[in-house]
C-alpha cells in the first residue's frame, strides 16, 4: 500500500525553526522567533548606522499608578522621527486581554511587536492551562525575552497593568533586561515632567475619577514641556472587572481648558486729544 | 553613494502617497529612479498589486522595495491557496508588519504605505516605519518628499484623532475625483521642491468596481 504524503493538506502550526524564516509561531511558546542577523564583522557599529538610517519612531510620556480602586493607565500619542512627528494619532496603550495593558515607549515597531507576541503567549497560557496569566508571569514573560535579546539595538520601556488573582498589579518592564514591581511608574522623553506632577497629587485613596484627572494632568504637563510628547492623552482604569477606557482628550484642548485665556485689561485707551 | 564594506544599502528616492475615502482608495507614487544626483530611469513603479483590494507603494532601496514585493506577493498566493480566497487589506498590513520587523536586525530599507479596501468596503490606509510599526490612518505620504507633502494633506483632510472619547465625528471626507486633483496637486507642489521627486505620477484608484490606473507628466527636471 503506497504511503501517500499528506504533509501538504495539513496547516504547519509548530514548522521547525527557522525553515520558513521563523514567520508562523513555535507551539511551545517559549522559543524566540528566529530572525536573520547581518553576516558583518561589525555588528555593533551596523546596527549604529541603521538606526539612522530606519530613523525610529520614538519619544512618549506614559505612566501608570496602582491606587485603592485598582491601576491607572495613561499615555499621548505623538510618534516622532528625529525631529518630524510622523503621527499624533498612534495607540500607545495596548489591550493585551480584557484585563491586562500594556503601554508603549521607546521604538515603535518594537512595542507593537513584542507586545503582539507577548498577547499570543497570554492567550496560549490561557488555553494550556484553563486560567488567566497573573500580571507577574506576563511581565515575566516579556522581559525574559527581551533580556535575552539584551545588547542589540531593541528600545522598549514598558509597563504592564493588569487586575489578577492577587489584586492590581503593575510591572515596569524594559529592553536592558530590568522588571521591576511598582505602585507608580512614568516612562518614556517626557516622564521627569509627568512624575512631578504625578508624585505631587498622589494618594492612595482616591476615587477613579480624582485619580483618572491626576494622570490626565500629568500628561498634559508633559506634552506641555517635552516636544516628543503631544496629540492626545488617553486614560484607562483597570478594575476587578478588566479595563475601561475612561478619556481621550487632544491636549490642545485642555490647555485651554486648565488655563483659560484671561482677558487681559486694555491699557490706557487712545483718546482724541482735547481740543483745548 | 555604495562603499565597500558593511554599508550595503542606497536610497534611490521617490515619494509614496495614498488616501482612503468611504469607499474608494487613491494610491500615488512618483516614477524616477535614482542614485545621488543622476537620475537611472523616469519610468520605475513603485507601487505592487498584492490582492484585488490591496496595493502597496515603497520607496526607498529599490533592491530590498523589490524582495520585499516579491516576498509578500508570494505569500499572498499561498495564503490564497490554503484559505481559497484573496488577502484581505488588513490582514496584509499585519503580515508586512511582521515581515519587516523580522528583518529587525538587518532592515527592509522600504518607507511603505499600503492602500486598499477592508473588509467592509471602506477605504484603508497603512503607514509604516521600516522596521514595521504600522498605524491605520486616513491617509499618509512616505519617502524624499513626505514632509513636503504631509502638512498639505493635514491641512486638508485631517479629521478628528480616533482616540478621542467621547469619539467625534470625523468630517465629511472628500470624493474620489477630489481625492484624486488633491494627490495630483500634492504631487507637482512636491516635485516643486525634492530633487529626488517628478517625471512622471502612477495613480491606482481602487473602488467596489475594481482597480484604475493613470499617469500623469510631472516636472522633468
Amino acid at each position: 500500500m503506497m504511503k501517500l504524503d499528506m504533509s501538504a493538506l495539513e496547516t504547519q502550526f509548530g514548522a521547525p525553526a527557522g525553515e520558513d524564516g521563523g514567520l508562523l509561531f513555535d507551539v511551545d511558546g517559549a522559543a524566540m522567533p528566529a530572525m536573520e542577523f547581518p553576516n558583518c564583522p561589525d555588528f555593533d557599529r551596523f546596527q549604529a548606522k541603521t538606526k539612522d538610517m530606519v530613523k525610529n519612531k520614538r519619544g512618549t510620556t506614559t505612566l501608570a499608578f496602582i491606587f485603592d480602586k485598582g491601576v491607572i493607565v495613561a499615555a499621548d500619542s505623538r510618534a516622532s522621527m528625529g525631529g518630524y512627528i510622523s503621527s499624533q494619532t498612534v495607540r500607545k496603550i495596548i489591550e493585551i486581554n480584557p484585563y491586562m495593558l500594556g503601554t508603549m515607549a521607546g521604538g515603535a515597531a518594537d512595542c507593537q511587536f513584542w507586545h503582539r507576541n507577548l498577547g499570543t503567549k497570554c492567550r496560549l497560557h490561557e488555553l494550556a492551562n484553563k486560567r488567566r496569566i497573573s500580571v507577574t508571569g506576563a511581565s515575566k514573560l516579556l522581559a525574559n525575552i527581551l533580556y535575552s535579546y539584551r545588547g542589540m539595538g531593541l528600545s522598549i520601556g514598558t509597563m504592564i497593568a493588569g487586575w489578577d488573582e492577587k489584586g492590581p498589579g503593575l510591572y515596569y518592564v524594559d529592553s536592558e533586561g530590568a522588571r521591576l514591581k511598582g505602585n507608580r511608574f512614568s516612562v518614556g522623553s517626557g516622564s521627569l515632567y509627568a512624575y512631578s506632577v504625578l508624585d505631587e497629587g498622589y494618594r492612595f485613596k482616591m476615587s477613579v475619577e480624582e485619580a483618572g484627572e491626576l494622570a490626565r494632568r500629568a500628561i498634559y504637563h508633559a506634552t506641555f514641556r517635552d516636544g516628543a510628547s503631544g496629540g492626545c492623552v488617553s486614560v484607562y482604569h483597570v478594575g476587578p472587572d478588566g479595563w475601561k477606557k475612561l478619556s481621550g482628550d487632544d491636549v490642545g484642548e485642555l490647555h485651554y481648558q486648565y488655563y483659560p485665556v484671561q482677558k487681559t485689561p486694555v491699557e490706557q485707551e487712545m483718546t482724541d486729544a482735547s481740543t483745548s | 553613494m555604495s562603499r565597500r564594506g558593511d554599508w550595503v544599502y542606497e536610497n534611490n528616492g521617490g515619494t509614496c502617497v495614498a488616501i482612503a475615502g468611504a469607499d474608494y482608495c487613491v494610491i500615488a507614487a512618483d516614477t524616477r529612479l535614482s542614485v545621488g544626483y543622476s537620475i537611472l530611469t523616469r519610468d520605475h513603479s513603485k507601487i505592487c498589486e498584492l490582492a484585488d483590494k490591496c496595493v502597496l507603494a515603497s520607496s526607498g532601496f529599490q533592491g530590498d522595495i523589490k524582495a520585499l514585493h516579491k516576498n509578500l506577493a508570494a505569500r499572498e498566493l499561498l495564503y490564497q491557496h490554503q484559505h481559497n480566497k484573496r488577502m484581505s487589506c488588513p490582514a496584509m498590513a499585519q503580515l508586512l508588519s511582521n515581515t519587516l520587523y523580522y528583518k529587525r536586525f538587518f532592515p527592509y530599507y522600504a518607507f511603505n504605505v499600503l492602500g486598499g479596501l477592508d473588509s467592509e468596503g471602506k477605504g484603508c490606509v497603512f503607514t509604516y516605519d521600516a522596521v514595521g510599526s504600522y498605524e491605520r490612518t486616513g491617509y499618509s505620504a512616505q519617502g524624499t518628499g513626505s514632509t513636503l507633502i504631509m502638512p498639505v494633506l493635514d491641512n486638508q483632510l485631517k479629521s478628528p484623532s480616533p482616540l478621542l472619547l467621547p469619539a467625534r465625528d470625523a468630517v465629511t471626507p472628500l470624493s474620489e475625483s477630489e481625492a484624486v486633483d488633491l494627490v495630483k496637486d500634492v504631487f507637482a507642489s512636491a516635485t516643486e521642491r525634492d530633487i529626488y521627486t517628478g517625471d512622471k505620477l502612477e495613480i491606482v484608484v481602487i473602488n467596489k468596481a475594481g482597480t484604475k490606473r493613470e499617469y500623469i507628466d510631472l516636472r522633468k527636471d
